[in-house]
């Protein structure tokens, strides 16, 4: 189909979701992961401020070169691997076709109150 | 205490605009919000941060936002309990609420409209798993008091402004030694602090670790040691006073979750009438709501308000009839 291409995320649980993901509707993993109602919070919403949308690229289709913004987030963050992204700065292009990421611990704290 | 027509819990955008609708109605508002700024994420996460869709400003910064929605509530005289957390709420025998932050300020109110956003920013904590043991006795994520780093060996951790400024500061004569790890050799913190804590590592006066963080603590009452991995390195075990994970802040739901509401997906349920929750005169609105079709747009948060504050007239004046005025006709008549 044209301007639809499939990703693969991969859940907490190990589950595999492939998802159609269109690439014309400027749209990133995270928003991707959230429009089918993955588990990934997005607080921030997409500015590479806050890490919870981080996945482990598990193929070759997307570079694990990241921007400047998410480079300084990821030196904050937790349970930071070599292959790790910001799912919210890797955009659905026909190039990524087949991309297969892997979802990062959610870092869950008890609440104080 | 503080009373007041309708309390605001969230002095973010939708928060700070509800007082202009409530204004217009006669009602009074008061804000209470955890951070000691008003503004919300605008003002927290991405003041420099343009944004495009708020109507008839093409753009117009987070920061600025918040600027101009205080100066459109002004007239409306809104009272503002900062830098505190709602923790508890109770209902009077005259129909109204008290509600006690975390440091005790108590404030009665007619209704509640909880604009939380996102909920309390909380700082985020690194996952080692006994560091909870050691809050308070040695591990501080907020510095209250740096009197209580006087002579003490501190480490800070985190590469952002926080964590830059409390070291620059510590190792100005405060502290007896600084360290400060960071896992990467870039900083997220201004250039000018950057270049100052440069400055500071090469006269001695604070020790820089990069490439390396803190995977573990340790200690019997209190903190006593930390372990820091660097890369390509052993692990090195350092005693320590003090350690300051300064790693920002991230909103979390906090204490309203425990206040009776129906709870979807971490947002409060409401009902699109008047963004009314199951609890009679507590509202929610903004991106702390939800309802079939909610989209979290500040756009958004402004209309809920608007309709919210005409279901909370009803229950200040049950007896008086209201009719919506325009501006235009009727100017804005402050208090």
């Amino acid at each position: 189909m044209d301007n639809i291409i499939t990703v693969t995320i991969i859940d907490r649980e190990g589950v595999e979701h492939q998802l159609e993901a269109p690439t014309d509707m400027n749209m990133n993993v995270m928003e991707l992961c959230k429009s089918y109602d993955l588990p990934v919070k997005g607080t921030c919403g997409g500015m590479a401020m806050c890490a919870s949308c981080q996945v482990y690229i598990e193929n070759d289709k997307v570079t694990l070169d990241r921007n400047d913004d998410e480079q300084l987030m990821l030196d904050e963050a937790w349970h930071v691997e070599d292959n790790s992204r910001l799912g919210c700065q890797i955009q659905l292009t026909n190039e990524i076709d087949g991309l297969i990421a892997r979802l990062a611990p959610e870092v869950e704290d008890e609440d104080d109150w | 205490m503080i009373e007041t027509d309708i309390l605001i819990i969230g002095a973010g955008p939708v928060g700070l605009f509800t007082v202009f609708e409530a204004g217009l109605l006669k009602l009074r508002c008061h804000l209470i919000d955890s951070l000691p700024q008003v503004g919300g994420q605008c003002s927290e996460i991405y003041p420099k941060k343009p944004i495009y869709d708020i109507p008839a400003y093409p753009s117009i910064l987070a920061g600025d936002l918040s600027d101009k929605l205080m100066e459109q509530i002004a007239p409306f005289k809104p009272g503002f309990t900062l830098g505190e957390t709602a923790v508890e709420i109770e209902e009077t025998d005259d129909n109204q609420f008290i509600v006690t932050t975390n440091l005790g300020t108590k404030h009665k109110a007619h209704n509640i409209a909880i604009a939380g956003g996102l909920g309390v920013f909380t700082p985020r904590k690194p996952p080692i798993p006994s560091l909870k043991f050691f809050e308070k006795k040695g591990v501080d994520y907020i510095i209250k008091d740096p009197e209580a780093y006087r002579d003490k060996k501190v480490v800070i951790s985190g590469g952002g402004d926080s964590a830059l400024d409390w070291a620059i500061f510590l190792a100005d004569g405060v502290a007896k030694e600084v360290t400060l790890v960071h896992r990467s050799k870039s900083f997220r913190g201004h250039l000018d602090s950057v270049q100052r804590i440069m400055d500071m590592a090469s006269d001695g006066k604070v020790k820089l670790m990069t490439d390396s963080e803190v995977i573990d603590v340790d200690g019997k009452e209190k903190l006593e040691h930390i372990i820091i991995k660097t890369k390509g390195e052993e692990n090195t075990t350092v005693s320590i006073d003090s350690w300051l994970p300064l790693f920002g802040l991230t909103p979390k739901l906090g204490p309203i979750a425990k206040w009776g509401l129906e709870i979807e997906k971490n947002a409060i349920k409401v009902n699109t009438f008047d963004y009314s929750t199951n609890r009679d005169g507590i509202y929610a609105i903004g991106d702390v709501n939800t309802y079939p079709g909610k989209l979290k747009l500040i756009l958004c948060g402004f209309h809920e308000a608007t309709l919210m504050v005409q279901s909370a007239f009803k229950r200040v004046y049950p007896d008086k009839n209201n009719v919506l005025k325009y501006t235009t006709v009727n100017g804005v008549n402050g208090f």
